[in-house]
This record gives C-alpha cells, structure tokens and sequence, in this order.
C-alpha cells in the first residue's frame, strides 16, 4: 500500500532551478514512468523522492504523510541505480541482505529473504559470487534483488536497462513488468526512452526542463498529446510537423493548407481557430500511405527496409525528412516521385503555442 | 606479463616476425647483466666483509674471522636493542599514518571552504627533506627552551617537556610521522575520491549512517590503497636514518638506535667494518622477510 503525492515540488541549485513546481499523484500499485529528454530533471526528481536530494519548497506526501524532512531509509523505499551501485567487495547474497544486517535482521530470517528474492530473480546459483564475476544483466538483477528484500513501498528505477545491450534491454523490460504484477507495488520508473515509457506504464509523466509536459496513460498520451512536445517525443518514427495556414474552421473540423497548396482536413474542434491562421499539422508516419490521388507529392529521398515495415524518407512540403510508414513489401524505391495522403481522423493540429486542438473523436482505446 | 605486453606490441599482421627466444634473451643480456652486477657486487662484497676481521683502527688484524662477526653482533644487547627499535618504530609510523591518513582522507573529500589550500597545506610536509625536517622539529618544536611546545606549556604554567631525554623513541616516531602522514593522506584521498558516489548513496537507502558507511563502503574501498601505503612505507620506514642521527644520534644509550644507525655506529664510528657488515646482512634479511609478507599479502589484495 503506497500512495505518492506531490504538490507544486520544486528545486534549485543555487540561484539555477531544475525541477519547476510539479503536481503529481501516484496511485497504489501504479507503474508510472516520469520520461523526457535528458537533462530534464527526471533523476532529480526521483531522487528528491528517494530523499538523496534536498526538496526546495512544496510537499511530498507518501500516503498522506509528509515525509521532506524524513531520511531516505525511513521513507520505505528502494531505488534501482543506473549503475547498479552494487558493494564490490560483498557477494550477492551479503549484497541482498546488506539494508536487513543493518536494520539487525536476525540471520536466519535474512537468509530467508535473500533466498526468497533470489529466486524470483533466478539468482540462486550466484549467491556466493562477487559483483565482478557476474554478467551485467545479472548485475542488474542483483540490484532489483537489493530492493525487493526490503520490501519496500515503492520501487524507484533510475534508467535500470541503459547499460544493457539492445536484446537484453527487450527482456529484462518484459521481467521488471512482470515482476511489478507479481510484487504488486508502486513503481517508479525513470527513462529517456519512449520505447521503455509506452511498453511497461499505467501511467506516463511527460517532463521538459522541470515541468510537467503532460500525464496520462501511454495510448492517450500517442493519441491525445497535449502539445507539440509531447506529439513529437512519444511514438516512434517522430511526428512529421508541417506548418499550415488554416483555410476554414467548422463543426466538421478545420481544414488547413500546406506549403505545397495541398489542403487537408483534420478532425478537431475548430475553437478560437480563424482562416488565415498559421498552425502546424502533425501527421504520423504511420498515419500516411501511398495513395495516387493523395494531397501531398513529394520524392522519396531514402528507403528504410526494417523487414515488417518500410520507411520513406520524403522530400516535400518544403522539407526532406517526411517519414511515411509503408508495408513491408512496398516496392517503393529511392528517387522514385510518389503522391501521399494522410488521415484526418488521425492527425493532430497545433497552435501558434504549441497546444493541440482537441481531437472531435476520442480513440476507442483512451475513451 | 612482460610476454604478454611484447606479444601484445606487435599486432596481428604485424610484417616483422617477433624475435626467437633466444635471439631475445641475447639481446636483453646486456642490461640484465648490468642490473645483476649493480645488485650482486655490494650485496657480495657485503657478505665477504661480515667473514672477515677487518677494522679501520688495525690494518694489522686481517684474515678470516668465521661467525666471530655474526656471534658479536647477536650477544651485543644494542643489536637486539636496535631490532626492537626498527620494529617499534615501522609499525607506529604506519598504525599513525594510515590511522591518521584515512580520517584526514575521508574528511578532505568533504566539501569545505578552503578545502584545495587545506589539502596542499596537508600533503606539503612530504617536500621537506628528512634533516630539514628533523632540525625544525628539534630546535624549533620540541626543544625545551626556545621550541614552540615549550612556550605553549610555559603559556599554561607547566613545566616544558625534554622530548629528546625524556620519551626519545616517541619523539622519533612523531617525527618520521609527520614525513609521511601527507604520502598516506595524498594515496588515500586519490582513492576516497574515485568511490562511487551511486555506491553510496545506496548505503544511505540501505539505512547506513555516516558510521556505518565508513566500515562497509569506505573502508574496504581503501583497503587496497592501505596495502599499497602499507607497502611502500615499509621499504623507507626500515632504513630511517637521517631524522634519527640529525636529532639524537641513537641516544639516549641506545634508546632510538635502529638497525641502520646501529650499522653506521659500527662502521664509522666505531670503524669495524667487519661488524657493520654482519648487521648489514641481517638488515638484508630481515627487509627481505617482511617485504616476502607484505608482497604477498599485498599481491592477494590487488588481485582481487
Ligand atoms: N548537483 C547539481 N548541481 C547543479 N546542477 C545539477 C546538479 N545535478 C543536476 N543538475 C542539473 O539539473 C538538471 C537535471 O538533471 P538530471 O535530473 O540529472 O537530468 P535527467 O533528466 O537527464 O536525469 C540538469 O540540467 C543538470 O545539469
Ligand atoms: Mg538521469
């Protein structure tokens, strides 16, 4: 049982502030993965969360207690290091059982612990080992095996899976959300990787130099994105973004023209939107498709072949890296001239701030 | 290792063949047998010595003396006496300056102002020469009358203390150590410095305090770079010489004679080179017991 809350949460180092106030609730048993850029603030938040980092001003409850001035092994929590930070010269079990020898578990009882812990992480055989004869993704392990002991509240992860290679990466993802079902605890994840942020989380918070972008789950956040930033960081290929000039507004949605000429209609309530205006269009590669008739003409400047899927790489709309999701078995070759045209249920509209415009029709997914 | 490191120079592909053993081991003689001349001439010459009679003062007395040499030095109380001395004061220099050096190195990796002019001010001691640094503390420290703790116990009515008279080998020892605490303190902070800041941290979560921390993160982070001071102290701290001629010349009685000063006593001042000789090759042999235990042990350390 842990419930997190945070209310206008800030940091400064010195006179340079890097986290800007955040609100933020977690509910019990959520996985909620804080992402953005790097230098965004996401490791100093989760370390003032962890209490490794002083909090300037506001509050940070854990299940309603404010807990700012309590000292990070009495926060009931245990955090996952990029590094793993295990002890070199203690072997995995005394690793394991390092935070109950502290806290004067009894050995025995300890013992059960670390036993228990390691076999949810297949560690067995590797109990007697040092850090340095094991293999990083067991490292790893043994890192998640220090926090599981304890027991804790919440689980805090600071990027766990960048030092891993690509195949790794993919399985130790799927076992960290395995394991979130088996412990049934709050976890807080923390990643540059949208990849990592869509895949495992109930709930993903968007960061951007200390503020909060947006917060939802990971599919209302691809098809609901708040504004441009949060368009273009979640889903992979990026968002295309055309800038356009709106041509009409109305209840059908608002209808925008390219630099080109081409115009397209885009399913959003029209709001405070005038002819004339200048906004950007954001379509996604795979929102587009090869279509004879299409508004768009542009040449293909490269051919991304990934097997299942194929990525063109355009030259239109003033621009050349326009990316077009095709199938696989699309014969579309490089300097080939090509005509596209995009879905207007599923494009996006932002204004001259960068906000999207409400979609007219919620997915069916994120209702 | 050496083979490893040639094999390693010439890369795989390499259009010059690597040189036949025996080519090799031709072309490296002349500096190996340069290196064994510089090593095996003194060290032989010493031993001839401590066999034969040979004293500066009786060009007359020549010849053979047997074990006389050896059976002198063993009954002569200042020998065992000297022995004691070097052991006494190897092992309280190190216990200081590794004791000292780890609480110094742990406390100037904590931010403070000044904390670069106090970490230069720490390990400048270790630029003063051995007499230099014997002749301050003597005449300027510790001496009754015009030392500055002499003041300073004057200052507060008390009566000054003869270092040099009344705890002659402790004052020695404070001396060598003052040498090199700031040698301990610079490897020890090198080595406070490169632990991982992540590592802990996650001591803190684990619920470790300061204490706690500094046994089971810091402590045996250190633990090699202690051997390493360990080692290399030993070497220096075993033939320490200068601070004990230039401050009490082995006295008072043999109370601060070590081994080297014991060998010099014999030789020069006393002119039996014979008997200096046959000290000379028991200091070899004890050098070569203690650094046979502290490689080894050392050795184990680095490896893992
Ligand atoms: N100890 C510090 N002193 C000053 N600035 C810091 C400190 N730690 C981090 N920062 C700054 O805070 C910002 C956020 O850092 P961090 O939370 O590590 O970003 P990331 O999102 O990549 O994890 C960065 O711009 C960084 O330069
Ligand atoms: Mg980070």
């Amino acid at each position: 049982m842990a419930t997190l809350s945070l209310r206008n949460v800030r940091k400064a180092y010195g006179p340079v502030e890097v986290i800007k106030g955040i609100d933020l609730d977690i509910d019990d048993r959520e996985f909620v993965v804080f992402v953005g850029p790097s230098g965004c603030g996401k490791s100093t938040l989760l370390r003032m969360i962890a209490g490794l980092e002083q909090i300037t001003g506001g509050d940070l409850n854990i299940d309603g207690k404010r807990v700012n001035e309590v000292g990070p092994a009495d926060r009931g929590l245990a955090m996952v290091f990029q590094s793993y930070a295990l002890y070199p010269h203690m072997t995995v079990s005394e690793n394991m059982g390092f935070a109950l020898r502290l806290a004067k578990v009894p050995k025995a009882e300890r013992d059960t612990k670390v036993k228990e812990a390691a076999r949810i992480l297949q560690l067995g055989p590797y109990l007697d080992r040092k850090p340095k004869d094991l293999s990083g993704g067991q490292r790893q392990r043994v890192a998640i095996g220090r926090a599981i002991v304890r027991a804790p509240k919440v689980f805090l992860f600071d990027e766990p899976l960048s030092n891993l290679d690509a195949a790794l990466r993919g399985q130790t993802r799927i076992e960290i959300a395995r394991l979130h079902e088996e412990l049934a605890t709050t976890m807080i994840y923390v990643t540059h990787d949208q990849v990592e942020a869509m895949t495992m989380a109930d709930k993903i918070v968007v960061l951007q130099a200390g503020r909060v972008e947006q917060v939802g789950s990971p599919l209302e956040l691809y098809h609901n994105p708040a504004n441009i930033f949060v368009a273009g960081f979640i889903g992979s290929p990026r968002m295309n973004v055309i800038d356009a000039t709106v041509v009409s507004a109305g209840g059908g949605g608002v209808e925008v023209r390219l630099p080109s000429g081409a115009q397209i209609v885009v399913e959003v309530a029209a709001g405070a939107m005038q002819p004339g205006m200048p906004v950007r269009l954001g379509i996604r590669p795979e929102a587009m498709r090869i279509d004879p008739s299409g508004p768009i003409a542009g040449e293909v400047r490269l051919v991304e072949r990934l097997g299942g899927l194929t990525l063109l790489h355009l030259g239109a709309e003033g621009r050349d890296d326009l990316i077009v999701q095709v199938e696989g078995t699309s014969a579309v070759e490089a300097h080939q001239a090509v005509r596209v045209s995009a879905d207007g249920a599923a494009c996006h509209l932002f204004d001259a701030d960068g906000l999207a415009l409400p979609r007219l029709a919620r997915h069916q997914l994120v209702a | 290792m050496s083979a490893t490191s040639i094999e390693a120079g010439t890369a795989p592909g390499d259009a010059a063949p690597a040189a036949s053993a025996p080519a090799r081991s031709f072309l490296v003689m002349p500096s190996v047998l340069v290196l064994l001349v510089w090593m095996i001439v003194p060290l032989v010459m010493t031993l001839w010595f401590s066999f034969r009679n040979y004293n500066l003062l009786d060009p007359t007395t020549q010849g053979f003396a047997g074990i006389n040499n050896y059976a002198y030095l063993v009954t002569d109380p200042d020998f065992w006496a000297s022995l004691r001395n070097t052991l006494v004061l190897l092992a309280s220099v190190l216990v200081i300056t590794v004791g000292l050096g780890t609480l110094l190195a742990v406390l100037f990796n904590q931010p403070f102002p000044g904390r670069n002019v106090a970490r230069v001010l720490a390990i400048s001691p270790f630029f003063v020469m051995p007499t230099v640094a014997a002749l301050v503390w003597k005449n300027l420290m510790m001496h009754p009358i015009y030392g500055v703790l002499g003041v300073v116990a004057r200052a507060f009515g008390m009566q000054p203390v003869d270092w040099f008279s009344q705890f002659p080998l402790a004052s020695v020892i404070g001396i060598v150590s003052w040498e090199w605490l700031p040698f301990a303190l610079l490897i020890l902070l090198t080595a406070v410095q490169s632990l991982d800041n992540e590592q802990r941290e996650a001591a803190r979560m684990d619920g470790a305090g300061m204490i706690a921390q500094f046994f089971f993160i810091t402590l045996p982070h250190l633990s090699r770079a202690i051997s390493v001071v360990i080692m290399i102290e030993t070497i220096f701290l075993l033939s320490v010489f200068a601070e004990i001629f230039v401050t009490t010349s082995g006295g008072p009685g043999n109370a601060t004679t070590n081994l080297a000063f014991l060998i010099y006593a014999r030789a020069l001042l006393q002119f039996d080179v014979g008997g200096a000789s046959a000290g000379g090759v028991v200091a070899i042999l004890l050098a070569n017991i203690v650094a046979f235990f502290l490689v080894r042990t050392v050795a184990r350390r680095l490896e893992t």
